[in-house]
């Protein structure tokens, strides 16, 4: 359930009393409602559901949580906190 | 592509099952809500990257799999009327109702299209003004805002000929539905990211707090299935069940309330019948007595429909994770790609249906031979 | 109650009789009365209807192998022999039209059963109605596409049909090539060790089509690749006849509906190998991606006009893939994957991040969806 893609808002309209973008996603756009994400300006990123975007893509928290994410060290011993009595290794 | 590409990076994919094979220390059972999750899990075949002992077992987040059967068949009387014009997203046209499905009735002259958005219905109703247009309206409660909008957008601009089919479900009394039963072997669920995207996520901290389950809202994304997970596994051996939150890029603990809003104002909760499940209370959404002109199943009577569904069936029991599909008798055998027999296997994010995409049917060992392929 | 019966479906017990195997499960439905869409998808519909109502009823050894083409011994000469049928909406594309395609699809049957294109007949059903300035069109664009793969269209027909009983036009194309070098193309020769190469960027008709369709619209930089890859196929025989192992190329396809991932299937199954590919070789446009990720597509699965898919001898394939690489046609060739000894029938997939799926057949058309 729910596939929703995120893509770079282009423009804004408005168009039956919608708030509505042009939104772009890799090499093409399509239009998308903005009526549940009124604060969004031109060249944020937004999620769109269906034809619409349902939340805008948090730029600062997502550079923040992937840049965790690209530096979790393989080896990991070293920062999973010791508990006692936890057995080593994986099942 | 921004924001996707990233989350399918294979080092960084490498180093979380790296994490989760570190953290995990006996086997574990987890549950990923969604069928877009389920979807992402086999295409990317992530569930063969996980380590032993790691299972997912695929939950009831397919709105084509739990459309009870009279939903169909109501969908499929309508479609067949001469002056309707019956729109549908892709996902229901091919499942079957008593009789044929939408792509039967269309080869019988009926007029079924698919969009892509519900607004597109009000482009078709308006271009199509002696014909009644129909829109079949599905989902959890991801699609639930669209959905509200074409209501509401048809009822400002006084639409005669559009009305909807509605047959929302809402995820948490779904999780309390399969945590409640004493067949339950789910552990740790992950959480269904788009929906909560748009409803938020206090929902499901009663049901973390009562259960004592950990429930981490997830991302779709390789990267985000495989963080979810690892946050799933550090509370299970950590011994807590609490929400957490993995698709923070995404959403908060609030969610949308713009959507909310408008929800509340078009749908109200009730009861729903869930396909192989049964009826489970204030799962699901109808229109507003405000909106009941534009209720399809009011403008439409479509009664004494012949519908017989028994109390449980397989697929069922797959949707509630207590059976995969491998432990179907005959998933495999009379239950192959060449033959599919069962509900999950209609659409794409059917858990069956996934697998047979995707190959599941294959054992761990049918797959030696392939081993440089595994990291 | 759901479900038709399925001719093979195993005795049940007496309570769940009534319902079939799993209750309310709804089978997919398989034995339509009627026929429907999917029949003509390419994928497990299409094939088990061709098999049941035609292949059953013409049996034969060239039918029987059920390649894209025909390949006949008369008298001295090897011709390929192959039909098709044009039937897209809309009838005019970026990139093309249905006479490109008709011209170009049957030239492209020809060409990967090995043989240089001669010949075309051509059918017309006109639809009551069609703008007389639309068929020129499509007439100019299949002479000029003749005139480029150097075919002659020697004989045709046409017919005209009610207004609602056709759609605008379909054109029917059948041609004849010679098969001049001996070889042996068929889709049951792939060996294990063989490499997949393919010959460029996927999915961009499919995907053209589907910009162009109403309430799926969307905007891009989009056009189909339709062309005729004779000339293309010539070079490849070339290299590998120069190399010494003209029988290395073991088969050559048309990704056409159905997509790259159909056409592998069929040749897994007719080959009995597996086949592996790798996600990350695979090119696709950014147009043809986003397209993909927003309707929820594969582009395994969408069709391309102007692509082959050939099974080449490792010891050949370097010299192979160069000889593409250096035509214009071919400028994006790479090797996708490998034939495999196991699991013998089915195309496995090693995907961008690191996992395992299998690429298997679908049911029917593939349907954007929302989940």
């Amino acid at each position: 359930m729910c596939l929703a893609i995120p893509g770079k808002v282009v423009e804004v309209f408005s168009s039956e009393g919608m708030h509505m973008a042009r939104v772009q996603f890799g090499g093409v756009s399509r239009e998308a409602c903005l009526d549940y994400v009124p604060e969004t300006q031109v060249g944020d990123y937004v999620l769109v559901h269906v034809g619409f975007a349902i939340s805008r893509v948090d730029e600062e928290e997502a550079k923040r949580t992937y840049e965790a994410l690209a530096e979790l060290d393989q080896l990991g011993e070293l920062d999973i906190p010791e508990m006692s009595g936890k057995s080593g290794g994986a099942a | 592509m921004k924001y996707i590409d990233e989350y399918r990076d294979a080092d960084i994919a490498a180093k979380l099952v790296e994490r989760i094979r570190k953290a995990q220390t006996r086997p574990w059972v987890i549950m990923e809500v969604c069928g877009g999750q389920t979807h992402s899990i086999v295409k990317n075949g992530i569930d063969h990257l996980l380590p032993r002992g790691i299972e997912l077992v695929h939950g009831p987040g397919c709105p084509v799999c739990v459309t009870p059967l009279e939903m169909i068949d109501k969908a499929h009387a309508i479609a067949r009327r001469p002056d309707v014009i019956f729109c549908s997203f892709g996902d229901m046209l091919r499942v079957p109702g008593s009789s044929g499905d939408l792509f039967s009735i269309q080869s019988q002259g009926g007029d079924v299209r698919v969009v892509y958005s519900p607004l597109d219905c009000l482009k078709i109703a308006r271009a199509n003004p002696d014909k009644q247009v129909v829109f079949f309206a599905i989902g959890f409660e991801t699609t639930a805002p669209a959905n509200a909008m074409l209501a509401w957008q048809a009822r400002q601009s006084g639409l005669a000929n559009i009305s909807l089919l509605v047959s929302h479900v809402l995820v948490p009394p779904a999780i309390e539905a399969i945590l409640s039963s004493t067949e339950n072997r789910v552990q740790g669920f992950l959480g269904p990211g788009h929906v909560c995207a748009v409803v938020g996520y206090s929902e499901y901290e009663p049901l973390a707090a009562r259960y004592h389950v950990p429930i981490v809202v997830t991302g779709f994304e390789p990267l985000d299935i495989l963080e979810g997970v690892l946050m799933v596994v550090e509370q299970l051996e950590s011994g807590r069940g609490e929400v957490e939150n993995q698709y923070s890029r995404v959403l908060a603990r609030g969610g949308n309330r713009p959507a909310q809003d408008l929800i509340a104002k078009v749908f109200e909760v009730s009861d729903r019948k869930w396909r192989g499940v049964g009826t489970i209370p204030d799962s699901g959404f109808h229109l507003r007595d405000e909106f009941r002109a534009f209720d399809a199943e009011h403008r439409f009577s479509v009664t004494a429909i012949d519908t017989q569904e028994p109390a449980v069936c397989i697929a069922g029991l797959i949707l509630q994770g207590i059976k995969k599909p491998h432990d179907c008798p005959a998933f495999g055998t009379e239950c192959t790609p060449q033959r599919p027999l069962g509900a999950t296997m209609v659409s794409a994010e059917g858990a069956c249906a996934a697998y047979y995409a995707y190959g599941r049917h294959l054992r761990e060992s049918d797959l030696v031979g392939i081993g440089d392929l595994r990291r | 109650m759901s479900t038709s019966k399925i001719d093979d479906t195993p005795v049940q017990t007496a309570e769940s009789a009534a319902l079939g195997p799993f209750g309310a499960c709804p089978l997919p439905i398989f034995n339509h009365p009627q026929i429907v869409l999917g029949h003509g998808s390419g994928g497990k519909l299409s094939a088990e209807l061709i098999e049941k109502v035609f292949v059953s009823r013409f049996r034969n050894p060239t039918l029987d192998r059920m390649d894209d083409q025909a390949i006949l011994q008369v008298g001295s000469a090897r011709l390929a022999f192959t039909t098709d049928s044009f039937v897209v909406t809309p009838i005019f594309f970026p990139g093309g039209d249905i006479g490109t395609l008709a011209i170009n699809g049957t030239v492209n049957d020809l060409a990967v059963g090995g043989a240089t294109p001669l010949y075309l007949a051509a059918a017309f059903i006109l639809e009551e109605g069609l703008a007389a300035t639309d068929l020129a069109r499509v007439a100019d664009s299949m002479a000029l596409a003749a005139q480029q793969s150097a075919v002659q269209l020697v004989t045709g027909d046409t017919k005209v049909v009610n207004r609602g009983k056709g759609d605008k036009v379909f054109i029917t194309t059948t041609g004849i090539g010679l098969v001049e070098r001996p070889t042996q193309l068929s889709a049951d020769r792939a060996r294990p060790g063989d490499k997949i190469l393919l010959s460029g960027y996927i999915g961009d008709h499919g995907i053209t089509i589907l910009s162009q369709r109403e309430h799926l619209e969307f905007e891009g930089a989009l056009a189909s690749d339709c062309a005729a890859l004779h000339s293309l196929v010539r070079e490849m025989l070339d290299a590998a006849e120069a190399a010494g192992d003209l029988p290395g190329v073991r088969v050559m396809r048309d990704p056409t509906r159905g997509g790259v991932a159909t056409v592998l299937n069929e040749i897994a199954v007719r080959s009995r190998t597996g086949m592996i590919l790798r996600e990350p070789e695979i090119p696709v446009h950014e147009t043809v991606r986003g397209a993909c990720e927003l309707l929820g597509l594969d582009p395994l699965y969408v069709a391309n006009e102007g692509k082959l898919v050939a099974i080449i001898a490792p010891s050949i394939a370097d010299a192979v893939l160069a000889a593409m690489r250096n035509h214009p046609l071919g400028a994006d060739s790479c090797v996708i994957g490998e034939v495999v000894e196991q699991p013998a029938g089915m195309v496995l997939m090693k995907t961008t991040v690191g996992g395992t799926r299998v690429v298997d057949v679908l049911f029917g058309e593939q349907l954007p969806r929302i989940c």
